[in-house]
């Protein structure tokens, strides 16, 4: 693998062909925010709070750098007014669905974000998708899933498989930013869970 | 529907998970609808998580998880029957069969639903019973169409 | 049908296909697309068989089952061959006349011929109809001429021509550079020039490549590809078959939209027959190329129109767009190079080898070539399909094609480009049409949906609507336009209802900005288009809602009242029938009254008021005058009075 030389924020990195923009930030002691990016995942690029301003011969774009390849030469800033523009649009829109996650809170705090601005929605989850991705690409149980397309996507337990594997895994819970996905397992269990050891009240 | 139906229509795919949508399509379109064991059946023949079932028949708006009614009415809310009226002619459906877009009655009579184009804009608004297209309807039409239901 | 193994032996089958068929023996072609069998072509189809029967013509006449022409608003549509006599609005019962009076006797049905409405003259041919004579009718002029389950219809007027020339007298680099020259620009939406896709998924790595026709027509309010798919699905396959030879690829697929049942069925007798004749399959007409095609059924999902997404959904994977790069071209299906087309440009490559790109090229503006189909609807005297050379303004589509405005309204808008598309004024009506042109206009092509809007329309309400789709139809991945559009929708609703508040059209901008900008895949980069534009443009009618709660079109429910004028009201009790709720007061020579409290706004009384009348006024951000007194309620009819 070739070496690359790419500018951040005026600074000089060197990163390996193939690498994102994100890996090579980060590499370098750089902070770009993320929700739905982790290490262990395939990258999903549903959060875009990781946009970034590229500029190459002249021409600058917003690229997400989770996503995309660090190429020779490029320059990136990864604020800029337009950036941070968007980032706190992105995190008022989140806030509307979980206005008490500290991880919302914390960049709220940094990008000025208004977590009134837009219309409350009653739904906590964040659809960054950590919890589904991480049960199937790395546990490869599957026993979280999404349904539903749009806003009216949610992620849901299968309980058959839940009941089996879960209670000795849960290695997504701390992966969730808002808490709601505790919340989801613990629903399931309740009500869908077939045959649970105990057996339920009598009257 | 029974199994061996079923064992059918995958085995017309070879039994390969990329014809997912295809098989669930046949199955909707023979049983109406998408019962639990038939969904069981396919997952494990194709041998695809439960997980993926899931959000493929909640995604595609083609998939129907309980029955559906005896008569399909399909209110036309493409943009050329929108400014003619399509607003007004769902409204009357609506209120005609009880149930709401995307429903269907406790008696299983109808299912209603909206659809985006289906590309008679000629004759907007349309509304659709059972593959008829009854055009330039108005919401008085409306009702007598529906009435002529059993 | 034995396999047709050789160029030669495919003019061999093409003369002897023609030498059967008598030239000046009437052919009565009924267009059996579904926007004419909807208003009845399958009754009078049936009519023609049993009438030509019943006069002993069987053996002398030939009755075709056709694709769409595009008249769809004066459908059943009717041409009788060889003279071209075009029969509109045909019933069942006009039937025994023409067979008798046209087909036996070579005389014309005057009361069937179109009649233009300003000079009262009569068309006789299709071609003298204003609709068809200004257009450019280079794809979808075939439609009327073959019944598209019959291959031989299509090999009678020359079809698979292109196919034979290239497989056996061009290379691969000919077909490119003829393409190449041709301009070509895909038809689907975005118009990505068509070689550079092909030479670039020709140029990827790899032994196994994939073609796709891309038939998720999803916009609401077009239909141009399903008329080719059901009309003629041969130029596509045709087409799909010169790209597979050009690029290197052994196998396709097509993915058409569910809603089109007619569609599949004709697509897939056409891939049959194709395969009887060896047009497709193994050692396509004994050249040694193989290409195999396989039919998918969309399920329902807007998205899929987008090619990440239909190449998802192609895979049994739930239709969500994945980031590009890497583009489809180098890692598509199955992470093979992949090259997707819309029906319509495929259709197109046929018509390109047989002219030369060149000749195609002569036709349109400097960035789009060749001639576009349009499916123009809504406030439309002329609903229907039209082919127009690029360039064309879009004054001539909708005034000199299109018959103009009906009910003597007047035009507000056409919005163009499907629900990610915009609206253009009046002002702009002499744009020229084209790619870059309706961009630049703040709209886009997009699949050529053409919707005309009059005085009547809202456009808060129409980019309400375009927003509502596509919330609708987001797939929910990515943060922008799941969340973006949920919120743009709440508050693009409150205004229409009569409850924006300042600062709303500022936070609409906000999120139309981060939808543009941070989407993942163009239905959210493109979805707050409808909003854009129609703020550009109508901005006033924006802050009328805001500010004054007043909806200028008089369209939007929340915002007006229905007010019965005393002075007009002729006590006919027709208004106080209709009126689901009650609200109208009043009786025989008792002048009607709305009252407000009850009414629902629903509009039947207004469109039940005889138009000499023309009592029932709508009303917005103005208050309601009080109802007359019960005294002064007494009808008189004033021109017995005098």
């Amino acid at each position: 693998m070739s070496e690359v030389i790419l500018q951040i924020d005026g600074k000089e990195v060197s990163a390996t062909e193939g690498m994102t923009v994100l890996q090579a930030a980060r590499s370098a002691g750089i902070f770009i925010p993320t929700l739905c990016y982790h290490e262990k995942l395939e990258p999903f690029a549903g959060c875009r709070l990781c946009i970034v301003e590229a500029e190459a011969s002249g021409e600058s774009r917003l690229i997400v750098s989770c996503v995309s390849a660090v190429e020779k030469d490029l320059v990136i800033k990864t604020r800029s007014e337009r950036v941070d523009r968007i980032r706190k649009t992105l995190l008022e829109l989140l806030l509307a669905h979980a206005p008490d996650s500290p991880k919302l809170q914390d960049l709220a705090v940094e990008y000025g974000a208004d977590k009134n601005r837009f219309e409350k929605d009653a739904s906590f989850c964040v659809h960054c998708g950590l919890c589904v991705r991480y049960c199937a690409e790395v546990v490869k149980k599957n026993a979280v899933g999404f349904v539903g397309r749009g806003t009216k996507k949610e992620i849901c337990f299968v309980p058959e498989i839940a009941s089996v594997e879960c209670n000795d895994c849960k290695e997504c819970f701390p992966l969730c930013p808002t808490s709601y996905l505790q919340a989801a397992f613990v629903l399931t269990e309740a009500l869908a869970f077939p045959n649970t050891s105990s057996e339920p009240d009598s009257e | 529907m029974d199994i061996e139906r079923i064992d059918q229509i995958i085995d017309s795919h070879r039994g390969e998970a990329s014809s997912l949508i295809q098989i669930l399509l046949e199955i909707q379109r023979e049983n109406g609808w998408l019962p639990r064991e038939a969904l069981d059946r396919v997952r494990e023949r194709l041998q695809v998580p439960v997980s993926r079932i899931q959000h493929i028949v909640t995604f595609y708006k083609a998939f129907s998880l309980v029955p559906r009614g005896r008569h399909q009415v399909h209110i036309c809310v493409g943009t050329a029957c929108h400014v003619r009226g399509a607003t007004r002619i769902l409204d009357k459906v609506e209120e005609i069969t009880g149930i709401k877009a995307g429903e269907t009655d406790l008696d299983l009579k109808f299912s209603v639903e909206t659809v985006g184009c289906v590309g008679c804009c000629a004759l907007g608004p349309v509304l659709e019973v059972d593959g008829k297209t009854h055009g330039k309807i108005t919401p008085t039409e409306t009702a007598a169409v529906l009435k002529s239901y059993e | 049908m034995a396999r047709i193994n050789s160029p030669e032996k495919l003019e061999k089958a093409r003369q002897e296909i023609l030498s059967r068929r008598k030239p000046d023996a009437p052919c009565i072609s009924i267009c059996a697309g579904a926007g004419c069998l909807a208003f009845g072509a399958s009754e009078v189809i049936d009519a023609f068989k049993a009438e030509v029967e019943k006069q002993g013509l069987t053996v002398d006449v030939d009755i075709k089952k056709t694709g769409c022409p595009g008249f769809c608003e004066r459908g059943p549509v009717v041409v009788i061959f060889p003279e071209e006599i075009c029969y509109l609005q045909v019933k069942p019962q006009d039937v025994p006349e023409i067979v008798s009076q046209t087909i036996k006797e070579k005389k014309i049905v005057e009361r069937l011929l179109y009649v233009d409405p300003t000079t009262d003259e009569k068309a006789i041919h299709e071609s003298d109809i204003p609709f068809y004579k200004n257009q450019q009718r280079n794809i979808i002029c075939d439609n009327i001429k073959i019944d598209s389950k019959i291959l031989d219809d299509y090999l009678a007027i020359g079809g698979y021509e292109a196919l034979s020339k290239v497989l056996f007298q061009m290379s691969a680099d000919d077909v490119l550079a003829e393409v190449k020259a041709s301009q070509l620009r895909g038809r689907g939406g975005a118009g990505f020039p068509v070689w550079r896709k092909w030479e670039g998924t020709r140029n990827s790595p790899g032994e196994i490549k994939y073609l796709v026709v891309n038939a998720d027509e999803g916009d609401p309010g077009a239909f141009m590809d399903r008329a080719l798919l059901e009309g003629n699905p041969h130029s596509i396959l045709e087409g799909l078959i010169i790209g597979a030879h050009t690029i290197g690829s052994n196998e396709g697929y097509f993915y058409v939209r569910q809603e089109y049942p007619l569609a599949m069925e004709n697509l897939g007798i056409a891939i049959r027959q194709a395969k009887e004749y060896g047009l497709l399959g193994k050692d396509i007409l004994g050249s040694g190329f193989d290409f195999n095609v396989e039919v998918h059924r969309g399920a329902g999902a807007f998205v899929c129109g987008e090619e990440t997404a239909l190449l998802r959904s192609l895979e049994g994977k739930p239709g969500e767009p994945t980031p590009r790069p890497p583009y489809p071209a180098v890692k598509g299906l199955w992470e093979k190079p992949t090259n997707i087309n819309n029906v319509e440009t495929w259709a197109n490559i046929p018509l390109i080898i047989n002219k030369g790109g060149a000749a195609f090229a002569s036709t349109g503006t400097e960035g789009s070539k060749g001639t576009k189909i349009f499916s123009l609807v809504g406030k439309i005297t002329n609903t229907g399909l039209v082919e127009v050379p690029m360039g064309i303004t879009l004054n001539d589509i909708i005034y000199k094609i299109g018959g103009g405005i009906p009910g003597g309204k007047k035009f507000k808008a056409v919005q163009t480009g499907g629900p990610s598309g915009g609206c253009i004024p009046a002002e702009q009506l002499n744009l020229e049409v084209g790619f870059d042109e309706l961009t630049k206009a703040g709209s886009m092509m997009g699949s050529g949906g053409m919707i005309v809007l009059d005085e009547d329309t809202c456009m808060v309400d129409v980019a309400r609507y375009f927003i509502d789709f596509l919330t609708e139809e987001s797939c929910g991945k990515c943060v922008p336009c799941r969340e973006g559009l949920r919120q743009m929708h709440t508050i693009l609703t409150r205004i229409t209802r009569g409850e924006g508040r300042e600062g709303d059209i500022e936070l609409l901008e906000v999120l139309a900005e981060t939808a543009k900008e941070a989407s993942l895949c163009a239905l959210g980069k493109s979805a707050p288009n409808p909003f854009l534009s129609t703020l550009r443009y109508f901005r006033d009618e924006y802050d009328a809602h805001i500010k004054e709660k007043r909806c200028p079109a008089l369209s939007c429910k929340e915002l007006i009242s229905y007010y019965i004028e005393p002075d007009k009201c002729q006590a006919c009790m027709i208004c106080l029938k209709k009126c689901p709720v009650d609200a109208i007061e009043g009786g025989k020579k008792k002048i009607h009254v709305i009252i407000q409290e009850k009414c629902t706004n629903c509009g039947e009384c207004f469109e039940a008021c005889p138009s000499k009348f023309g009592a029932i006024k709508k009303l917005s951000g103005e208050p309601v005058p009080p109802p007359i007194p019960e005294a002064e309620r007494t009808f008189v009819k004033k021109s017995k009075e005098k």
